[in-house]
């Protein structure tokens, strides 16, 4: 396999010749945000958070999906590139209905990191507000439409990893939203394994586990007596 | 199929034609206004003189002045010195008897349309040269008037390198709006490796107001199934897709009735003309998505998958359809195909500009006399295609701009209509050639009003894979329908050019990069339009 030296950000590195840019900086300790990348899985290209500077070309270029190539010189941050990441998060805020302090994913969530890396403290953009639905009738997830952005990484971990394809998309446009089999409800799915990989690649809280979400915590007053009255009577009574 | 037996089969089509030529339009514009029965009653009516030995009815594709159709033209080709003959305009099927009564030298009240007129005079037809003159539905009549004998040069006479060379020279463009020279696109394709290739044919025609390849595919379709096999027997490609759009029938039917007569003669299939040229061409039908023109979307479409559009690199020329090198050029592309091999690369190359060469078919729509197909030769101005050619606005009114490009494209104003239409002359005005539709617009229009339509439909034909186009096309939208409801202020303004610059820069494909060019094209001539509607507070601030 033969080896590409590139500039990074005015940093020399190596690469390997089949490597992406993306892969190139990770691997040597550069950041680069993403969203819709997900290792393991295949490459769409889609949020374009990973757009970079690349000289000698006008465009922008993702870098999860542009292979490394001698000598090429490569910008990740400049004011611009920052510029434009913001307004992409910003649109994200805007489009769905993002209220982290009552999400399932409050703390642990791609969207948030990168709001907060991005310093997107206010959205300049209309809130849409859309009417979107969540869908519980699976026993053991969950899926709420508000908090979805779209990425389509369940739909790929569920392709390429599962090779169940339970996942894919619908609508067009700002009415694009995914589906489980052929629109129908996900518990109903003949193709889903509940194996949970869509839950564990979702970026945000739109996929959950049951149970997880606000407002779920259910007190089991009966463990109280159960205990008591196996301590005292030595029965183990269910 | 020897040469032979092509040359017979179209001097019996002409041995067959009678002397006096009745023409009625079947393209889709005169068909929905009831030409199949204008020409059904011109038949009857033949047939109730005596006629029949001498008039011929036949039904015909695009005659291109459309608002006047259903368009009936009578030739008589005994007459000497020849005729273009008499053109009759908004025919109906009561007028046919007077129509035939006219050919025994009879009075007639049914409207005449002027032949001589700029609009059919300053026209250069060469994907256009059979429209109005074949009939779509007959091989041997396309056959007649020179079909297939360019395909059967290409595969007697030349190998793949020359018919590459040839495209080469003659400084064809793609038309389908980029205008990507289309002999380094079939050089690419023939020089990659792969154990397949494939040629399609980009009919996902959608931009609001364009109907060029609509009406080449209804008037003439055979010269596109010619083009795309002379283009598979360059790039060694043996299967072809047509990708049209669901929302052209008629163009539909004809392409079907076109591939199973070529196969029928042997012109398509398996060893074309006693050559071991194997070419097949399948109907794929688009489902409405305005993106699946986009050609990365278009190929999943064929594919069978959801059409949204992939990033480029890798480019089709070398993984394209099923990972396999194809070639993919637009309807009037290969429209162009079969003239240039017959006529030769020089006669081409001398119509033009100097980096455009050729003709380009432009649907001219919108506040314009003569609504139509005009093809005209690179380099005719703005104001011949609109003042001469179009004949102005109806009524009185004056033309206030330009829309060329579609959703992609700009509005160039009446000041620079004196610039000559090509691919760089247009790019610089911040518009684009893109596929032909041109609409014309009065002094009546609201330019933030157009920004806004264009921008509505954008947002609806977003495929929603990318975020930038996604959101930033429905926050656009309601910018700017804030500013034209005179509630937006100064920072709304800057707000919307800052996103239409993210929203061109960070978009995945075409359809997002070029959103945003008719917002940013009203901004640059139209400014003070959209100044007046900025809401000022009552303390004056903006």
């Amino acid at each position: 396999m033969t080896v590409k030296t590139l500039t990074i950000n005015e940093q020399l590195i190596s690469a390997h010749e089949e490597q992406t840019i993306l892969e190139a900086a990770q691997d040597s300790g550069i950041h680069i945000p993403t969203l819709c990348h997900l290792e393991g899985v295949t490459d769409v290209g889609a949020c374009r958070l990973c757009l970079v500077e690349v000289t000698g070309t006008q465009k922008l270029l993702p870098a999860c999906v542009t292979k490394v190539a001698e000598d090429m010189e490569v910008c990740t941050n400049s004011k611009r590139l920052q510029q434009y990441r913001r307004m992409i998060i910003e649109m994200l805020f805007a489009e769905g209905n993002h209220i982290c302090s009552v999400c399932v994913a409050n703390g642990n969530c791609e969207l948030q990191d990168l709001a907060i890396e991005m310093g997107m403290d206010h959205v300049r953009l209309d809130y849409q507000f859309p009417k979107r639905k969540v869908d519980a009738s699976h026993d053991r997830f969950g899926i709420d439409h508000n908090r979805c952005v779209l990425c389509t990484r369940c739909v790929r971990v569920c392709d390429e990893i599962e090779g169940a394809h339970t996942w894919d998309m619908a609508g067009r446009g700002t009415n694009s939203h995914v589906i489980t089999d052929l629109n129908q409800p996900w518990g109903t799915s003949q193709t889903c394994t509940s194996c949970g990989k869509c839950v564990n690649a979702c970026p945000t809280g739109a996929l959950f586990y049951q149970g997880s979400s606000v407002g779920e915590m259910k007190h089991d007053r009966a463990k109280l007596e159960f205990l008591v009255t196996a301590r005292e009577k030595h029965q183990w009574l269910f | 199929m020897e040469l032979t037996e092509l040359l017979e089969i179209a001097q019996k089509e002409r041995f067959l034609e009678k002397p006096v030529q009745i023409r009625c339009c079947v393209a889709a514009g005169c068909l929905s206004a009831n030409s199949q029965a204008v020409k059904q009653h011109l038949e009857e009516a033949v047939t109730a003189t005596g006629l029949d030995g001498q008039v011929q009815v036949s039904g015909v594709g695009c005659m291109r002045l459309c608002c006047q159709g259903p368009l009936v033209q009578v030739v008589d080709t005994q007459t000497e010195p020849k005729s273009l003959g008499t053109l009759y305009e908004k025919v109906t099927p009561d007028d046919a008897s007077s129509i035939i009564a006219a050919i025994n030298g009879e009075e007639t009240t049914v409207q005449r349309g002027d032949l001589a007129h700029p609009f059919f005079t300053n026209q250069m037809p060469i994907v256009l040269e059979n429209s109005g003159k074949v009939d779509p539905e007959r091989i041997q009549s396309y056959i007649a008037a020179q079909g297939y004998q360019a395909l059967y040069r290409v595969l007697r006479e030349m190998t793949p390198n020359e018919v590459v060379n040839a495209i080469t020279q003659s400084g064809l463009r793609g038309r389908g709006g980029a205008g990507y020279p289309t002999g380094l696109k079939w050089a690419t394709v023939a020089k990659a490796k792969g154990e397949r290739k494939f040629v399609i044919c980009n009919a996902d025609e959608g931009d609001p107001g364009a109907f060029m390849d609509r009406s080449v595919l209804e008037s003439d379709p055979h010269r596109v199934l010619e083009g795309m096999a002379i283009a598979a027997y360059a790039v060694g490609a043996k299967q072809g897709y047509m990708y049209v759009r669901a929302e052209y029938p008629i163009a539909i039917s004809r392409l079907q009735i076109a591939i199973r007569q070529a196969q029928h003669l042997g012109l398509l299939g398996s060893q074309i003309f006693e050559s071991p040229f194997d070419f097949k061409i399948e109907i794929r039908i688009g489902a409405g998505a305005y993106v699946c023109g986009e050609e990365t979307a278009l190929m999943a479409s064929i594919e069978g998958k959801r059409g949204t559009p992939h990033p480029r690199p890798p480019y089709p020329a070398e993984s394209g359809l099923w990972g396999y090198p194809t070639l993919i050029n637009n309807v009037e592309t290969f429209a162009n195909i079969s003239p240039i091999i017959r006529k030769g690369a020089d006669w081409f190359a001398s119509i033009g500009t100097q980096k455009s060469k050729g003709t380009k078919v432009f649907a001219l729509a919108g506040k314009i006399r003569n609504t139509g197909l005009i093809e005209v030769p690179m380099g005719t101005s703005l104001r011949q295609i609109v003042e001469e050619m179009g004949g102005g606005v109806p009524d009185g009114g004056s033309a206030k701009a330009v829309q060329t490009g579609g959703p992609s494209g700009g509005c160039i104003p009446e000041s620079a209509f004196d610039t000559p239409v090509d691919y760089e002359s247009l790019t610089n005005l911040g518009s684009m050639m893109g596929s032909g539709g041109m609409i014309v617009m009065d002094q009546n229009t609201n330019m933030v009003d157009v920004a806004r339509f264009f921008m509505e439909f954008c947002m609806d034909e977003s495929c929603g894979k990318c975020i930038p186009c996604r959101v930033g096309t429905v926050q656009l939208y309601r910018l700017l329908t804030k500013i034209r409801q005179g509630e937006a202020s100064v920072a709304d303004l800057e707000l919307l050019e800052e996103l239409c610059d993210m929203v061109k820069h960070t978009s995945l494909c075409g359809l997002g990069q070029s959103a945003p060019n008719p917002v940013f094209s009203t901004l640059r001539y139209f400014r003070d339009e959209y100044l007046k509607l900025i809401h000022v507070t009552t303390d004056g601030r903006r």
